[in-house]
C-alpha cells in the first residue's frame, strides 16, 4: 500500500470526460436553439430553453447529467446570470456550468428546475431569497433565509447591510486617521432596518400553514385523519436540532405527516461578508462555515482562488492538505457524525460520544501545535500552508493513525453494530431511495449510504487524491443505519489514507511563489468543489479583475441534504425524526451561512 | 428483537473496561500526593493527556492548566525592546513596576491594519513637529471582541512588530471599555515574547542579527554616518 508516484498515477475510475465545448455540440442537436454560446468552462442557454436543456442533459444516456450541484446567480450591471452546476454520478468528471442570462433588471423571471431535479426547490427559494429571481413554476417560492416581512435582496450589489461601511475592504477609516469608533455607534441599528412598504408590524402575521411540497410521498405513508392534526414547532432551541434550526411538523399523533425545514436562525450573510472582502480575507472565515471541519472549508476555498490564479502548491503541501483533511474526516465523523446520532437516538452523552470526543481532543491538539488553533485553524494559503508542522508533529500523528485510531474504531464499531437497540431504532427508519438521493443532490456519507457510490474524491480527483489507494464504503438501505455504518467504514478509509500520507510525505518548501495580501486575481469564475466530511461542498468565485471577488458562493452539502428531510420522516414517529436529522448531520455554520 | 440481547452486552462490556482504564493512573497520583482530592499537576496532566495513554484524563481547569502549544495564537499584542541594564536585565521602574519601554517596534505603516479581516485594528500615525508623519504610532486600539485571531497581522508584519499572544482568559464585565485594547495594554516586552515563543523568537533574532551585519559591514565605510541617520530615526 504505497503511494504512487506523480508519473504512475492510476487511470481515473471514470474515463469518459465531456468539457463545455463537447456538451454544448451534443446539446445543439438535442435541444433546438438552446446554446447561444460555450466555452470549456460552461455553456451559455437560452432563458427559455433552460428547463428543456437541463431535462435534455439528464436524459441523455452518454451525457447523464443525473446530479444536482447548485444554482446560484450573479449581479452584473445590465443583467442577472443565473448559474446552474450539473454533475454526473454515472461518468464522473468536473460539474458542467450553464449559465442564463436574465436582462430584464427589473422583474427577472425564469422557468424553476425544480420539474427535472428536486434539487433545485430548495436552492432555487435561496437565490429568490438573496436576488429577487423569480422562479416560473416553483411550488414554494417563499424567503428562505430571510424572515417574510423582509426588504430588499441582500446579494444584489446595491444592497448595503446594517453597519456598512465602504464596498471593499480594507476600510479607510483604520489606517492613518484610525481614530477607534464603536461600530454600533457609527449606524444605530433603527437606521439600517428597512421595511417593506405599508409594512405594519401589529398587523404582520407570519406565514403558519405548511406548504406541501414533497412530490412523491405516497398517500399511502399517511394513515386516515382520525385526530385533529396539530402543527409543532421544533426548535430553534431545541438540543437536537445541532443549533438553531427550526422545523415545523404536522402531526397526527405521534406520527409525522408533513414537515417543513425553517432555517436563517444563524444566517450572517457569509457570502456578502465573502465580497466586501480580499481574497486572502476569506480564508479565516471559511473556518467558520462548517466549524466542525475547518481545515476542509480552507482546502475548498484556498482551492478555488488556486485554480484561478494557475498557482500549483509543493507537494510537501498538498501532502499537508490530505493528512489535515483526513485528519478533520475522522473527527468530524467520530463526534458529528457516530456520536451526535447516538446521542439523538435515546442515547444522551452516553459513552460513545465521549469516545468520540476523546479521539477528538487528542486530533484538535495536533491541530493547535500546527496552527496555533483547535477549530479555526486559517492554516491554508494560496499555494501553500501557513507554517511548517512543528517538530514531533509526525511522530504523533503516526502513532495515532497507526495504533490508535484504529483501536478506537474497532472499539465503536464493535459498541454500534449488532447493538440491538441500535438496529430496531437505526434499521429501517429514515429511508432514503438511491434515485430520490441523486435527485435532491444529496451528497456525502448520505448519499453512499443509498447506495450510490460517488465520491468526489475518486469522480473528480482534487488536490493528490487521485495517487491514494482507498475504497468508497456504500450503503443497501440508504437507512439512519446505513449512514452511520458508511461513517464508521469511512473513518476506516481515512486512516488508510492517513497511512499512506504520512509514508509517503517529502521534505521541502512550503509555500509556492510569494506571499501577498493583496493581489489581483484575473478575471472569471471557477467552481471547486471538495469531499467535506458531511458532503460535497463546492465554492463557485467570480473575480472581476480585482482585490476582492466579484461574487463568492458557496454550496453548503448540508443545506441540501437537509431538503430531503420531510422525504425521511413522513410516516414515522416523531421521536425517529429527532435520530433522522441526527444521520444528516448538519452544521447550522454552513447550513445557514 | 432477540432474547439474549449479546450486542447490547458486549457494548457494556467495552463501557466497564474504558472504565477500568482510567482509574489506575488517578489512585497512583493520589497516592502519591497521599491525598484524594489533589490537582493533577499540569506536567503530570500534559503527559497523560497524550495520544499514548490508555484511560481518560480530565485536567481539572482552571487549577491545572496546560501549556498552549507554540504556536498557539489568541489575540495580538505589540512589541517593544526593554532598555537593559549592565547586567543585560530589563530597568524596571520602581514606582509604576513597569518595564523602560527601549525600542517600540511600530511604525504605524498600516499593514496589519489593511489585512485584518474583521477591520479590528485602529491606527493613527504620529505627526512631527513640522506637521510630516512620523514612523510612530500615536493611537493603536485593537477591538478584541471583534478580533478573530487569525494571526494575519503578524504573518504580514514587516518589522516583527505585532504577535499573538497566549493569554485567552478575557473574560469582562464591560465591552465597550475593557476590550478594547489601547497602545499601553497592547504594549508588551520582547522577554515576555520570548518566554512563550521560545523557536520563532529565536529565529527572528537569528535573522535580525545576520541581516543587521549584512548591513553594517555594507556599510562599513560610512558606518558614522548611518548611525547618526538611525539615530534621528528614532
Amino acid at each position: 500500500m504505497a503511494v504512487l508516484s506523480p508519473d504512475q498515477v492510476k487511470p481515473a475510475e471514470y474515463s469518459k470526460a465531456f468539457d463545455g465545448e463537447s456538451v454544448a455540440a451534443l446539446l445543439k442537436e438535442g435541444v433546438d436553439g438552446a446554446v447561444i454560446s460555450s466555452s470549456s468552462a460552461g455553456i451559455v442557454v437560452d432563458s427559455a430553453k433552460i428547463v428543456d436543456a437541463l431535462e435534455w442533459l439528464k436524459n441523455s444516456p452518454d451525457l447523464a447529467y443525473d446530479y444536482f450541484n447548485s444554482v446560484t446567480a450573479v449581479d452584473w450591471a445590465d443583467k442577472f446570470e443565473v448559474v446552474y452546476h450539473v454533475a454526473s454520478t454515472v461518468r464522473g468528471g468536473p460539474p458542467l456550468a450553464l449559465k442564463v442570462n436574465l436582462n430584464d433588471k427589473e422583474n427577472p423571471v425564469v422557468s424553476s428546475a425544480s420539474s427535472v431535479y428536486y434539487g433545485a426547490l430548495q436552492q432555487e427559494r435561496e437565490v429568490y431569497d438573496f436576488f429577487g429571481i423569480k422562479f416560473a413554476g416553483h411550488p414554494n417560492l417563499r424567503r428562505i433565509f430571510m424572515w417574510e416581512g423582509f426588504e430588499g435582496y441582500p446579494l444584489r450589489k446595491s444592497y448595503r447591510e446594517a453597519y456598512y461601511e465602504q464596498e471593499r475592504k480594507p476600510f479607510e477609516t483604520r489606517w492613518d486617521q484610525g481614530h477607534h469608533i464603536i461600530n454600533e455607534d457609527r449606524t444605530p441599528w433603527h437606521d439600517n432596518v428597512v421595511y417593506p412598504k405599508n409594512f405594519d408590524p401589529t398587523v404582520f402575521k407570519q406565514q403558519r400553514e405548511i406548504v406541501r411540497v414533497a412530490p412523491t410521498i405516497e398517500q399511502g405513508d399517511i394513515k386516515a385523519i382520525k385526530t385533529q392534526p396539530i402543527v409543532v414547532s421544533i426548535g430553534p432551541q431545541h438540543p437536537s436540532t445541532h443549533g438553531v434550526f427550526r422545523m415545523m411538523v404536522t402531526l397526527d399523533g405521534e406520527t409525522v405527516m408533513a414537515l417543513e425545514p425553517v432555517f436563517g436562525y444563524l444566517h450572517r450573510n457569509h457570502e456578502k461578508i465573502g465580497e466586501r472582502n480580499t481574497f486572502y480575507m476569506n480564508i479565516p472565515f471559511c473556518d467558520r462555515l462548517d466549524y466542525l471541519c475547518g481545515m476542509s472549508m480552507e482546502t475548498g476555498y484556498v482551492l478555488a482562488v488556486e485554480k484561478m490564479m494557475g498557482i500549483k502548491p509543493p507537494e510537501r503541501v498538498e501532502y499537508i492538505r490530505v493528512i489535515m483533511n483526513e485528519f478533520t474526516r475522522i473527527v468530524s465523523h467520530m463526534f458529528g457524525g457516530i456520536g451526535q446520532v447516538y446521542s439523538d437516538l435515546g442515547a444522551f452523552f452516553t459513552p460513545i460520544v465521549i469516545y468520540g470526543l476523546e479521539e477528538r481532543e487528542l486530533v484538535l491538539d495536533l491541530f493547535e501545535s500546527a496552527s496555533g488553533s483547535r477549530m479555526m485553524c486559517n492554516y491554508m494559503r494560496f499555494g501553500g500552508v501557513w507554517k511548517d508542522l512543528p517538530e514531533g508533529w509526525l511522530d504523533v500523528a503516526h502513532e495515532l493513525a497507526h495504533n490508535r485510531l484504529p483501536r478506537v474504531v474497532d472499539e465503536m464499531e464493535k459498541y454500534l453494530v449488532h447493538n440491538e437497540i441500535f438496529d430496531l431504532r437505526a434499521k429501517n427508519v429514515g429511508v432514503l431511495p438511491p434515485d430520490l438521493a441523486l435527485s435532491y443532490g444529496v451528497s456525502g456519507p448520505m448519499l453512499r449510504g443509498s447506495g450510490v457510490k460517488y465520491d468526489i474524491r475518486r469522480a473528480d480527483p482534487y488536490g493528490i487524491y487521485d495517487r491514494f489507494d482507498f475504497d468508497i464504503p456504500v450503503g443497501t438501505n440508504g437507512d439512519i443505519y446505513d449512514r452511520m455504518w458508511c461513517r464508521i467504514q469511512e473513518i476506516r478509509e481515512s486512516i488508510k489514507i492517513l497511512q499512506q500520507a504520512l509514508k509517503g510525505i517529502p521534505t521541502g518548501e512550503i509555500q509556492a511563489g510569494k506571499k501577498a495580501y493583496s493581489f489581483k486575481v484575473p478575471k472569471g469564475d471557477v467552481y471547486a468543489h471538495i469531499e467535506a466530511p458531511r458532503g460535497d461542498f463546492g465554492w463557485y468565485v467570480v473575480s472581476d479583475n480585482n482585490a476582492t471577488p466579484y461574487r463568492y458562493h458557496i454550496r453548503a452539502a448540508d443545506f441540501i441534504n437537509l431538503a430531503t428531510m420531510e422525504q425521511m420522516c413522513v410516516g414515522h414517529k416523531i421521536g425517529d425524526m429527532v435520530g433522522v436529522l441526527g444521520s444528516v448531520d448538519i452544521i447550522m455554520g454552513s447550513v445557514d451561512r | 428483537m432477540k432474547l439474549f440481547p449479546t450486542g447490547t452486552l458486549t457494548g457494556m462490556l467495552i463501557v466497564l473496561k474504558r472504565l477500568f482504564r482510567s482509574y489506575p493512573n488517578d489512585i497512583q497520583e493520589n497516592i502519591k500526593a497521599k491525598s484524594l482530592f489533589k490537582a493533577t499537576s499540569p506536567g503530570v496532566a500534559s503527559e497523560r493527556a497524550s495520544v499514548y495513554q490508555k484511560g481518560l484524563i480530565t485536567v481539572e481547569y482552571p487549577e491545572v492548566k496546560l501549556k498552549p502549544p507554540e504556536n498557539f495564537r489568541f489575540i495580538p499584542f505589540l512589541v517593544y525592546e526593554p532598555v537593559l541594564d549592565a547586567a543585560d536585565k530589563p530597568i524596571v521602574d520602581a514606582a509604576t513596576g513597569k518595564e523602560e519601554v527601549g525600542v517600540e517596534r511600530c511604525t504605524a505603516c498600516g499593514i496589519c491594519a489593511k489585512v485584518c479581516p474583521p477591520q479590528c485594528i485602529w491606527i493613527v500615525r504620529a505627526t512631527g513637529a513640522d506637521g510630516k508623519p512620523k514612523p510612530k504610532a500615536s493611537e493603536f486600539f485593537i477591538d478584541i471582541d471583534v478580533c478573530m485571531n487569525c494571526g494575519m497581522c503578524v504573518e504580514f508584519c514587516p518589522f516583527d512588530a505585532i504577535k499573538m499572544d497566549n493569554e485567552y482568559e478575557l473574560a469582562g464585565y464591560e465591552r465597550h471599555v475593557n476590550h478594547i485594547y489601547d497602545f499601553d495594554t497592547l504594549m508588551k516586552s520582547t522577554t515576555y515574547y520570548e518566554s512563550i515563543k521560545p523557536t520563532d523568537y529565536a529565529t527572528e533574532e537569528a535573522a535580525r542579527k545576520a541581516k543587521e551585519d549584512a548591513k553594517a559591514k555594507k556599510a562599513a565605510p560610512k558606518g558614522a554616518a548611518a548611525t547618526k541617520e538611525a539615530v534621528e530615526a528614532e
